[in-house]
């Protein structure tokens, strides 16, 4: 019998739903432990970074790194990780673009932490204490990590060899990815895996009619409920939710999620990130919607139809900042 | 230190109108100032904003779009997207802080070779007022030292 | 992949780069660019010499990119392309880099255009990195012709090119041809009788069998592309059918309503610029007509008023009339299209101090060469409003042109037709002239001789702009006259003139539906409203699009002499092109890569030119290379990046855009 595969799930700045996700391969749990330990996964286990830092260099077959780089504990986890790790994945929205966490970049670092500990309505910290890298106590001095200013994606930091993304993965992707590490049938160094080569669209339950579809009026999803009586000529699907207005990612996102907000009726999110080839994806969504206001060749007529955006870089970047050109905000 | 500053501007001007509007400034030897530089596209509809943020990207202080008038556009009606793109990308340019002197859209004919010098020298002038963008600057992390390429660039040939 | 080996070529274009460009340290810069074989700088690169130098290097050093530094890429593209295909490489791997127009010639400071040039340069070269080689595309030419416009440039163009045996469809939007020419009655310098020498032409146009007349008929739509245009004309509905028709005059004799009615009291004459005298309300449009078919005035008819009348239908004796005729729209396949619209004149009541529409006897000059026409209202006679030769004339240079106020422009033909006038008037009342002129231009053959005829003839010449007309007698003499203002600066004083009539010389002007029309043809405005010309010397009836040609005044005020010639030389290109026999086009476009395609139909509605179709079957969309003019609309509405821009590809334009931005980055 050949060796089990070491594997190790880490999480940075992320909210460990990647891990949950992985959970939800469910029976197939068995057949992974069957074929792979787990060395690391602080999630549901307690391994200290000493006991990693033991381990010899390459020990790790895989490691599944979620999560962005907010900090100085996962900058170093992560060199540490590459180190002790033969494959580094990076897992999830948040290791391979920054994620949700890196929208903060587009504040500084002091009035996020203001907004966390002092303004926040629910706070209760009449001293205004403020998190700090060291603190001396009685016992000695305290180190907690330092808060970086901006998110960075795994890839800023450390070489990465696949790249598995999704808010969280979907359970099949992560299973095909297993499966295909298990089995050693991996693609070139760099590439993205547990992907469709398409857009979202390709999986979606809504199409879009043909012709002479312009948008004048933006919908956000709390506040109205698309129109599923409205069909498609083509094959009588529900007309798609970015023609009746939402704004929907859809289009400008890789496929493999299976279209699942769309099938609870939730234009996407963007979560799979840029398709093949692009650059930045909140740039291509803001050209296919721009394209699409009915402008009629009229600025101002356009300008109250995109007035309607709201938000428009929380939405087009809401996972991919950290990979976007610009990536912070000017301060 | 702004005084002696001179902003890189980066032009995309469609080939029919403004392109030859430029062309006709240089005809008629109308003087205006250095610090814009032309890439030609065929029309503003070709016009990606992921063009303008790589400009910014690449150091560029300000970025001037410009095209056919709405209704003279050499393909009937592309500029007609280009409005809505570009307002969608002033808005995004906003919320990451850019100045909105340092993006302009422009409606250029071929035959206005003097708005092509009224434009760059009133964009010189105002970006020159509002200082260096420096986006390699601004996106630089102090604490990881440095900024990597997206993925997408990483193989490209100039980079060998 | 082996790496690309570029060259660059940097031009002096003698002192117009090289008197502000440092044009070796532009050269040196190149050198120091990545996979640049060699930089070279030479005196002029669009010269044979320049073109030969780079065919060798392409063949000596295994160049497979080429770069010229030099003037504008719409000026010398093709030319330098076509170096490279002489060399055995394809002409798409060809990049110019404009340091003359967008440099050399708009910036003061030298040190500044030479940091310009050299970026202007490595955008190019990193643009190059990434071009490919691509494949024109050949499509049939349509061998015919629509000419758009009757008057004597159109009517020049379709003879031209009808005589060589090719199919011409001429549209009128009058109901006649003959344009302004048909109006006047003698032509300058020579003056020749402008019927006897156009009507021949006209008649030719009515029975040549190789052109189809649709008078009364406007342009609509126009589709495709050079070698391939369909066109949709309207033809206006006329109410009498030209089949029938055999001009007799029956119904208008009978007609009892007026379209132009008979002056009345003490009005004995009527100067308008349309008439032929008092018309019916069917009318024939001129005496030589072609069509020789009358039209209805639906304003002016009184069936078409309260439903009843037909007294024209009873008239006819060949069933021509109809009244409810209705407009037909008809479609038409051509390869080449020829813009002879004309000009319209300004209107003179634009400046009100020379009275027009206020006082009587002064009219515009169309309203005189009307007058002078035999077939006007007054036979040819000139003739005050009350019936009386005018003892006096005066007639007003530059109504309207060089006037920054109107038209900066000179209109060329002004102060011919106004030394016609003074000779028809001497001619015919034998009253006095006075001609007031800024600069008399008479550039031309035998012009200037027919000024000094008119000096010897006794005009009286005043040089100085009229300032303005007035019936406000302040001498005895001025009493029941029309006094002319104005500064004679020979003489350095204001003079007040008194005279009988008051001829304004009016610019000619741009039509009112030119910006319209040059919608719908994508041609380029001038910023006065001409159409504008490909290359103002070199390609002077071509225009930006292909297939597309302008002649006559639509380009610009011209004699009638320099019209008849531009409608040849056009007709001439358009015969060129049909010689031809194939149209090449150019291998750019928009390409869907398939496997990146998913069907999500953004693309299909940004193409105005409807070449992107939808797969239903295998759900993604197609471009139809035929009909896809490259303008990169939908490329950049792709959100998932699945559509590729032929010679315009994302890759190509964002290096250029790091190109010319290389000293930004710190």
């Amino acid at each position: 019998m050949t060796q089990k595969l070491k594997v190790g799930i880490y999480w940075a700045a992320s909210c460990g739903g990647c891990e949950i996700a992985t959970l939800e391969i469910a029976e197939n749990i068995l057949k992974f432990i069957e074929v792979a330990d787990l060395v690391l996964c602080p999630c549901i286990a307690d391994f200290k970074y000493d006991d990693v830092r033991a381990y010899p260099d390459g020990y790790i077959d895989v490691c599944f790194f979620n999560g962005g780089i907010r900090n100085s504990e996962a900058k170093e986890i992560a060199e540490l990780l590459r180190k002790k790790s033969k494959t580094l994945v990076a897992f999830g929205a948040c290791a391979n673009w920054g994620g949700i966490p890196a929208l903060a970049n587009l504040y500084t670092k002091d009035a996020m932490i203001e907004r966390s500990y002092i303004t926040t309505e629910s706070n209760d910290n009449p001293q205004g204490t403020l998190p700090q890298t060291s603190y001396k106590m009685p016992e000695g001095e305290l180190h907690l990590p330092k808060l970086f200013d901006s998110v960075h994606k795994l890839d800023d930091v450390v070489d990465v060899d696949y790249y598995v993304p999704g808010c969280p993965p979907v359970a099949k992707q992560i299973w095909s990815c297993i499966e295909a590490i298990a089995a050693g049938k991996l693609p070139p160094k760099g590439s993205v895996i547990g992907v469709g080569d398409k857009s979202v669209c390709d999986e979606c339950p809504f199409e879009k009619k043909t012709e002479g579809v312009r948008i004048s009026k933006f919908k956000r999803p709390h506040l109205e409920k698309p129109d599923l009586t409205k069909k498609a000529e083509l094959n009588n699907k529900p007309q798609c939710l970015l023609e009746q207005g939402f704004v929907c990612m859809g289009s400008a996102t890789r496929s493999g999620c299976e279209a699942q907000c769309l099938k609870a009726n939730m234009p996407c999110r963007g979560c799979y990130g840029p398709a093949e080839g692009v650059e930045d994806q909140g740039a291509k969504i803001a050209s296919a919607i721009g394209s699409l206001v009915d402008s009629q060749g009229n600025s101002e007529r356009s300008a109250e139809i995109v007035a309607q955006i709201v938000d428009p870089v929380g939405t087009f970047y809401r996972f991919g900042m950290g990979n976007s050109m610009l990536r912070v905000k000017k301060l | 230190m702004t005084q002696n500053f001179e902003p890189k501007i980066l032009g995309i001007f469609c080939n029919w109108c403004s392109y030859t509007g430029a062309d006709l400034a240089g005809t008629s030897r109308m003087k205006y100032a250095p610090n814009m530089r032309i890439v030609r596209v065929m029309c503003s509809g070709r016009v990606d904003p992921q063009f303008i943020l790589k400009a910014y990207k690449e150091g560029a202080d300000g970025v001037l779009v410009a095209g056919c008038h709405p209704g003279d556009c050499h393909y009937i009606e592309g500029n007609f997207k280009t409005i809505g793109r570009m307002q969608i990308l002033e808005k995004m340019l906003a919320q990451f802080g850019i100045e909105k002197e340092r993006f302009r859209l422009e409606w250029i004919s071929a035959a206005e070779g003097d708005r092509v010098m009224h434009v760059v020298n009133e964009m010189t002038t105002q970006v020159k007022k509002l200082g260096p963008l420096n986006w390699k600057e601004v996106s630089r992390s102090k604490d990881i030292g440095h900024c990597e390429e997206p993925k997408a660039t990483k193989q490209s040939p100039l980079n060998k | 992949m082996t790496n690309p080996r570029i060259g660059v070529y940097v031009c002096h274009c003698g002192t117009n780069i090289a008197g502000k460009v440092k044009v070796t340290d532009v050269v040196e810069h190149a050198k120091k660019q990545p996979n640049v074989v060699l930089a070279k700088e030479y005196k002029f690169m669009c010269s044979e010499p320049g073109q030969a130098m780079i065919v060798e290097d392409i063949k000596k050093e295994k160049l497979d990119r080429i770069i010229v530094a030099a003037c504008s890429p719409l000026m010398h593209e093709k030319t330098f392309r076509k170096a490279l295909e002489k060399a055995g490489i394809n002409k798409y791997l060809f990049q110019m880099a404009n340091i003359r127009e967008h440099c050399s010639w708009v910036h003061e400071d030298g040190a500044a255009a030479t940091e310009k040039a050299k970026a202007l340069v490595t955008g190019a070269i990193y643009r190059a990195q990434y071009v490919e080689a691509l494949n024109d595309r050949e499509a049939p030419m349509n061998p015919a012709t629509l000419i758009v416009g009757g008057g004597i440039a159109g009517i020049q163009a379709a003879l031209d090119i009808a005589d060589s045996g090719r199919q011409v469809y001429l549209v009128e939007k009058e109901p006649s041809i003959g344009g302004h020419m048909a109006q006047f009655d003698k032509t300058f310098p020579t003056l020749d009788c402008a019927a006897c020498i156009l009507t021949p032409k006209m008649v030719s146009i009515g029975q040549h069998p190789n052109i189809t007349l649709l008078s009364y008929s406007e342009v609509e739509k126009i589709d495709g592309y050079v070698g391939n245009f369909k066109v949709g004309v309207r033809m206006k509905a006329r109410y009498v059918d030209p089949k029938k028709c055999n001009g007799c005059g029956d119904c208008w004799q009978k007609c009892p309503a007026w379209r132009v009615e008979k002056p009345k009291g003490d009005k004995k004459v009527v100067h308008n610029a349309l008439t032929l005298g008092p018309t019916k309300a069917i009318y024939m449009p001129t005496l030589q007509s072609v069509p020789n078919v009358p039209v209805i005035d639906k304003k002016s008819c009184i069936y078409f008023k309260n439903g009843k009348c037909k007294i024209c239908v009873k008239a006819c004796q060949k069933d021509a009339i109809n009244h409810e005729m209705t407009d037909v729209v008809m479609d038409i396949d051509v390869g080449n299209i020829i813009v002879t619209t004309g000009f319209k004149t300004f209107d003179v009541s634009k400046m009100p101090q020379y009275g027009y529409g206020k006082l009587p006897n002064v009219i515009s000059s169309i309203e005189f060469e009307r007058m002078n026409c035999s077939s006007g209202a007054t036979g040819g006679q000139v003739l005050c409003q009350n019936g009386e030769a005018p003892k006096s004339i005066a007639i007003l240079h530059c109504i309207g042109s060089r006037d920054k106020e109107h038209h900066e422009y000179c209109s060329r033909v002004c102060c011919m037709y106004a030394l016609k006038f003074a000779h028809l008037v001497k001619e015919k009342t034998g009253a006095q002239v006075y001609d007031f002129y800024i600069d008399m231009r008479a550039a031309g053959k035998g012009y200037e001789e027919f000024y000094n005829r008119l000096l010897e003839e006794g005009v009286r010449f005043i040089r100085g702009k009229a300032a303005s007309v007035t019936d406000y007698a302040v001498f005895p003499e001025e009493e029941g006259k029309l006094i002319v203002r104005c500064e004679d600066t020979l003489v350095g004083k204001v003079r007040r003139i008194p005279v009988d009539m008051v001829v304004l010389c009016s610019a000619l002007e741009a039509n009112a539906d030119a910006p319209e029309f040059a919608r719908l043809l994508k041609l380029c405005q001038g910023k006065e409203g001409w159409f504008t010309e490909k290359h103002p010397k070199l390609a002077p009836v071509s225009t930006a699009s292909d297939g597309i040609y302008i002649a006559g005044c639509c380009q610009g005020p011209k004699d009638i002499p320099d019209t008849v010639a531009q409608a040849s030389a056009a007709a001439a290109q358009v015969l060129t092109a049909i010689a031809k026999g194939k149209v090449q086009i150019e291998g750019v476009g928009a390409e869907i890569i398939e496997e990146k395609c998913t069907g999500c139909k953004i693309c299909n509605d940004m193409c105005p030119y409807k070449a992107i179709e939808f797969d239903a079957v295998k759900h993604k969309s197609k471009v139809n290379d035929a009909l896809c003019k490259a303008c990169g609309t939908c490329v950049a509405a792709c959100p998932c990046g699945a559509i590729k821009a032929k010679h315009f590809t994302d890759e190509q334009i964002m290096h250029e855009i790091e190109g010319v931005l290389y000293d930004a980055k710190l």
